[in-house]
């Protein structure tokens, strides 16, 4: 594990506890949300066929880097009306609460910031002070079109997170362990021994299992994408109707912060749905490491594997964004409350007697 | 129910076909045009900045009468005689001094209507659009090649030839 090599090195555990915590967000969440945005830019401009960014650097390549410039120069707008402790404190538990989600998501087998046996569960209930944070940016901003969104996003992403916690609540009774490092560990091997194609069940309750993995991966990957905000389920940041929804007042670094949260929170809800159904960090064929006799390969080729995993899931957000109009309020609430929840309980039942088979 | 699974299957049919179409424009070339870089062919008969051939022009003041939005400003001196201004490239003599022809771009619409009237042909539309400018009055475009000095010389001699003329009447009354 790093902490302890880096415990080690510093002899101090604080100091190491410290480094280990900042190292998702130095090595991780800051060059995905700068590769994120400009591919983001990128695939919506091909799909649409434009080009997209293309004067800073090769083919726009550092026009993240130029936005975050201008971003710092930017003055920090805080209007008079507004409530200013909550004003400030709003994007900063944005960030906290998407961001806390990393420390249980296992990155390799040496690499998990906090291997707790309810990891699964820390991120849902962690990642659930997001919508505190939404709710308060909106309600300081004193403006209708904030709060208003910040509304909007309260009652979508409370309402999604219940197939959410269904599909993994199915998973957790499949495999037994809240753990995701464990979860991990449970679908070594090939790509057949991934939860979604049944676990490390007997042949025949693969087979039945594919089928209702399937589907709870489909429900989980809808369910996080309207937890996220993203288009369909855009609606808290409807542009036409509401500007920007929760964060159209905020200017400068903390609209900067507000879309860092974004992004590491794309990236978190894609870790999890690798985790929990492809594998995690798991390669889908063995490791070359291994196969070479060079142990300390394996890490490196498993972060690999699992940011392959994560921007594959992220790139599918994306390509569905720049696909699909955005839902009504009310087609909002009947595609959670109607069919993604009963069909997930269906599942949930339906798993729980296959693996008790 | 059976409604509710079909609403289900319209669902995720459509979403299916329209993330192939999505999928399918990824590869298609972009109709972006990198502008400054790459340019496009312009059309044969379009319209920019005006150009006026001061050698043919004759100060008839047909292309200032025609300007809906009265952009062009032409004045004339009368030649006295024994001045040879030359000749048009079409053979038509010139009898005035244009001693200023401005056009100010700020004001014109573009309409091309000034250049039809003209008798010589020396006002016509070039491929030059790229002119823009941050002060209004860099907009008004001198064409006319006489300076000031010419000018006031110009008119004192046209006012001498005039006197001289008034006198020659008098002296034969």
């Amino acid at each position: 594990m790093i902490y302890d090599v880096i415990n080690n090195l510093t002899g101090s555990p604080v100091l190491s506890a410290v480094i280990v915590a900042m190292l998702p967000l130095f090595l991780f969440i800051l060059p995905f949300a700068l590769v994120a945005v400009y591919l983001e830019r990128k695939v919506s401009a091909h799909m649409q066929d434009r080009l997209g960014p293309m004067r800073v650097g090769y083919h726009g390549v550092l026009q993240t880097i130029a936005d975050i410039i201008k971003l710092i120069q930017k003055e920090d707008i805080i209007a008079k009306e507004n409530d200013k402790l909550l004003f400030n404190i709003a994007p900063v538990l944005v960030f906290v609460g998407s961001y806390a989600a990393f420390a249980a998501i296992p990155f390799t087998s040496v690499f998990i910031g906090a291997q707790i046996d309810l990891g699964i569960f820390l991120i849902i209930a962690v990642t659930g002070l997001v919508v505190a944070g939404i709710l308060m940016a909106g309600w300081a901003s004193n403006n209708k079109y904030s709060l208003l969104g910040a509304m909007r996003a309260a009652a979508q992403i409370i309402s999604y997170e219940i197939p959410t916690i269904i599909v993994v609540l199915s998973l957790v009774m499949m495999t037994g362990s809240m753990n995701l490092y464990t979860l991990s560990e449970m679908q070594t091997g090939y790509f057949w021994n991934w939860n979604l194609f049944g676990g490390s069940y007997d042949l025949l309750q693969k087979l039945l299992l594919i089928p209702f993995m399937l589907i709870g991966f489909i429900i989980i990957y809808i369910s996080t994408l309207a937890e996220v905000n993203r288009t369909p389920f855009d609606i808290p940041e409807a542009e036409s109707e509401l500007v920007s929804g929760f964060h159209t007042e905020y200017s400068g670094m903390k609209f900067a912060i507000f879309f860092l949260a974004e992004y590491a929170n794309m990236f978190a809800v894609s870790a999890i749905i690798a985790a929990l159904f492809l594998g995690g960090y798991q390669s889908p064929f063995g490791y070359v490491g291994n196969l070479i006799g060079a142990e300390w390969l394996v890490p490196i080729e498993q972060f690999l594997w699992f940011t392959i995993k994560g921007v594959g899931l992220v790139l599918v957000q994306m390509w569905l964004r720049w696909t699909l109009p955005r839902l009504r309020v009310d087609q909002l609430m009947t595609v959670s409350w109607k069919y993604l929840i009963p069909i997930s309980f269906v599942n949930l039942i339906i798993i729980g007697l296959i693996t008790i088979l | 129910m059976k409604e509710y699974f079909s609403n289900i299957y319209t669902a995720l049919s459509t979403v299916w076909t329209g993330m192939k179409i999505t999928f399918k424009h990824l590869f298609v070339p972009s109709v972006t045009i990198q502008y400054p870089e790459v340019r496009l062919q312009l059309p044969e008969r379009e319209r920019n900045r005006l150009y006026v051939n001061m050698d043919d022009c004759i100060g008839c003041d047909q292309c200032a009468r025609a300007c809906p939005v009265n952009c062009i400003t032409i004045e004339t001196v009368k030649s006295i005689p024994g001045d040879d201004l030359g000749k048009t490239s079409n053979g038509k003599k010139k009898a005035l001094w244009v001693t200023r022809f401005d056009i100010d771009f700020a004001k014109c619409c573009y309409c091309q209507l000034c250049v039809f009237p003209c008798p010589t042909e020396c006002i016509y539309m070039t491929d030059v659009y790229e002119f823009s400018e941050f002060d209004r009055d860099k907009l008004i475009y001198e064409f006319s090649t006489l300076t000031k000095e010419e000018e006031r010389e110009k008119l004192e001699r046209l006012d001498r030839h005039y006197n001289e003329r008034e006198a020659d009447k008098l002296g034969r009354m």
